[in-house]
């Protein structure tokens, strides 16, 4: 089957294409792109005046929470959840029930994936048995299993000595290591970032620090192994620092920030609502004016999710005891329109970059580009459209976002994956 | 009447509102030292306290404020266990009020658990103190202490003195406060002091000496053993020698300034017994002036008739 968008603005920064082209997609691949395209026969042409192009999304920080936890999302709900937000791809992290952190839940999840068939999945396995941090998964065969990256995420790799012998070892598979950079002993019994509104709302507060102590190790672990490091929601000024400054010396290090972290601040947090508490805390506004300016200068070269489905009776508790986390997969793109490109923080190109080839380069993925012989994965985002948002709504199982009744401009109207229309105009086609 | 549902804290709160509170209250008071304690002002309406952290003073003062006003009362003890394993805040909030409570007066370990009540129910909340956030009646009545003895707030310097970090009497004096243009000094060591207290107008202190100085008010804080296991303290005699509060120290406020002390007392550690005991300590009338400020708030929160009736 040949299926041709036409008229649409394509935004392809890997191939440095930023204008008006037309795409043909014949079967599952990407067979031209050109100014002007005419063809011939059989194709269904899909209209995209006035819209934008771009190369599939990938979210390379997710939680689909299946295997364990299919009361909060499943791989099927998660799927969905990335589609509607305009994902072709996804990376889901290794904090299953099992942890991802041997051969059978890895290949579990893809079989899942394949049974949905929705979007790709792919799956971050662990840097250590049980994610606990004390001895080295069997990194080898996650690899074999089809790992992307490894991760402890959530309950960082606290050992000096374990996280330098995992980049050592990781190195050999060409695995990049995602570290979620907090001193839990800094964390301690922390709610919130420690500052002005902690103090006055009574929670007690993280300090930047808790974050800044372990970005400054994995900089001199990655430098001491060679091993690239990549730093998961870099949330403080102090972070964004370190790694501007290690990427100049040419340190391998590189790093995301989520939407939630460059449009909230901690004052989101006053009221209670447990939808603002996840981990990293929502920060300072120096902070998040640094992960602006991270993003700018691309110190920050990826915007990810972490998305965080939690059931509604969890969320339902005072904010001490409600989890940490919150769902993104749905509100990423308008969020990344409406606060980063429309202000004139970034440019389509720059912020497409860091939805599709950005992190496929960390993922060591070919994939994020619209090359000719391509594998058919693009989103078609609507620039103009407006939207207030809407959890009920969600395909995800999670209702925990801190934007409800937000009025966002820019949202994605179609989702291909290979070749395949997966979303179109908000509606899931399985 | 006060022209809100609950009672938060005292950061909400206008200056007017507060005076309202305090005025209500005096006339409250006289009613606790009749011999028949007893006006029918709140007959017929209901209040349950929903404690889930120990308390002696502040759950029997609102007992009692709500039965000098004939107020039906009941209480529900939680014991933090339940907390994990039992009832959610909402669920219980919830029950009690399908039993018919006007107002769910709660204490929580959690800031912000009074806020999640009074968003799931109809029921008036007060909150009775929540983790470090507020205890607005513990701060309402240490102004109504202050404003009984020493006139106006606008015109005193008052020193808060301890743990101010995990202090809810803390936030809610230096709220009200600050609100009526007193002048506020914490005062303790660096561990126990929260990050920018500043931006909420105090002054920060880490000498006892120097805060104390010329002050109208001391308030001295409780400090808990567990802070020495968080490494915030080394140990209750370093704190004690520190920041104790002993004749010497207090000698230097003003000569009549007033020793206030929350309660409960670890005597010999933030306060010297030959302090407590002296004649310018107020920590029993704090207790007393507890109740009328609560039937104050009661009063104004439930409506009820003319508060002329209610001290008739």
């Amino acid at each position: 089957m040949k299926q041709l968008i036409k008229g649409g603005r394509v935004i392809d920064p890997a191939n440095g294409i930023d204008g008006r082209k037309d795409i043909l997609v014949e079967g599952k691949i990407i067979s031209q792109v050109a100014d002007q395209l005419e063809v011939s026969g059989e194709v269904v042409v899909i209209d995209a005046e006035n819209m934008i192009v771009t190369p599939g999304l990938i979210d390379m920080h997710v939680h689909l929470r299946e295997p364990g936890q299919e009361y909060k999302e499943t791989i099927l709900s998660g799927s969905r959840a990335a589609a509607a937000g305009g994902f072709t791809a996804v990376a889901c992290m290794p904090n299953t029930n099992p942890v991802a952190d041997n051969k059978a839940v890895v290949r579990f999840i893809l079989d899942q994936a394949e049974r949905v068939g929705l979007v790709k999945v792919y799956p971050i396995g662990s840097i250590t048995k049980g994610c606990q941090g004390e001895e080295l998964a069997e990194i080898g065969e996650l690899k074999e299993a089809g790992v992307v990256a490894l991760s402890d995420d959530g309950h960082p790799v606290v050992n000096s000595e374990i996280m330098r012998r995992a980049l050592e070892y990781a190195r050999m598979f060409n695995l990049t290591v995602i570290d979620h950079c907090e001193d839990p002993n800094l964390v301690a019994e922390g709610y919130m970032h420690e500052g002005y509104t902690a103090t006055v709302l009574g929670l007690r507060g993280i300090p930047s620090a808790a974050e800044e102590v372990m970005v400054a190790r994995d900089i001199v672990l990655a430098e001491l192994t060679g091993s690239p490091v990549h730093i998961a929601h870099i949330s403080t000024a102090g972070s964004v620092r370190m790694v501007r400054e290690a990427k100049k010396r040419g340190v391998s290090v590189t790093a995301e920030a989520t939407p939630h972290h460059f449009t909230l601040t901690d004052e989101a947090v006053i009221g209670y609502d447990t939808a603002t508490k996840v981990s990293p805390p929502l920060r300072s506004a120096e902070d998040r004016e640094a992960v602006l300016e991270g993003l700018r200068d691309g110190t920050i070269d990826v915007i990810a999710t972490d998305h965080a489905p939690h059931a509604r009776e969890e969320k339902e508790v005072e904010y001490a005891y409600a989890p940490n986390g919150l769902v993104g997969l749905e509100t990423a793109v308008p969020l990344v329109v409406s606060r980063l490109i429309n202000p004139g923080v970034l440019s389509w190109s720059q912020a497409v970059a860091k939805l599709t080839v950005n992190p496929a380069k960390v993922l060591n993925l070919s994939a994020g580009t619209l090359s000719v012989g391509a594998p058919a994965d693009l989103t078609i985002i609507d620039p103009e459209k407006e939207a207030v948002v809407d959890p009920d709504k969600f395909y995800s199982m999670g209702k925990n976002t801190p934007f409800k009744g937000w009025k966002l401009k820019g949202w994605p109207v179609l989702t291909m994956v290979n070749g395949q229309i997966v979303m179109q105009e908000g509606k899931i086609f399985a | 009447m006060l022209q809100r549902k609950d009672l938060l804290g005292l950061k909400e709160l206008s200056a007017d509102e507060i005076k309202l509170i305090l005025d209500t209250a005096v006339p409250m008071k006289d009613i606790i030292q009749r011999d028949i304690k007893k006006v029918p002002t709140l007959r017929g309406k209901s209040m349950v306290t929903l404690f889930y952290e120990p308390s002696t003073r502040t759950r029997t003062s609102f007992e009692m404020a709500g039965k000098y006003l004939s107020a039906d009362t009941a209480s529900l003890a939680v014991s933090t266990s339940s907390v994990v394993k039992g009832e959610s805040l909402i669920d219980t909030g919830k029950t009690i009020e399908v039993m018919g409570a006007d107002v769910i007066v709660i204490r929580h370990q959690a800031a912000g658990a009074p806020h999640l009540l009074a968003k799931s129910v109809k029921a008036r909340v007060i909150n009775a103190g929540d983790g470090m956030h507020e205890h607005p009646t513990q701060g309402l009545l240490d102004l109504f202490t202050m404003r009984e003895k020493k006139g106006d707030l606008g015109n005193l310097t008052v020193a808060i003195l301890g743990d101010i970090m995990h202090s809810r009497v803390a936030r809610s004096n230096i709220w009200g406060l600050t609100k009526f243009g007193a002048k506020v000094r914490v005062v303790g060591p660096s561990t126990l002091i929260p990050k920018e207290i500043q931006r909420m107008g105090v002054e920060v202190f880490h000498s006892v000496e120097e805060a104390v100085k010329g002050v109208d008010v001391i308030n001295v804080l409780r400090v808990q053993r567990e802070r020495q296991k968080k490494g915030l303290l080394p140990s209750f005699k370093e704190y004690a020698k520190l920041y104790g509060l002993d004749k010497k120290r207090a000698l230097l406020a003003k000569p009549d300034a007033l020793i206030m002390h929350p309660g409960p007392m670890n005597r010999g550690v933030e306060i010297m017994p030959d302090v407590y005991e002296s004649d310018r300590s107020v920590v029993d009338e704090q207790v007393t002036n507890g109740v009328a400020v609560r039937m104050a708030i009661l009063y104004l929160l439930m409506g009820g008739k003319g508060v002329n009736e209610a001290t008739n």
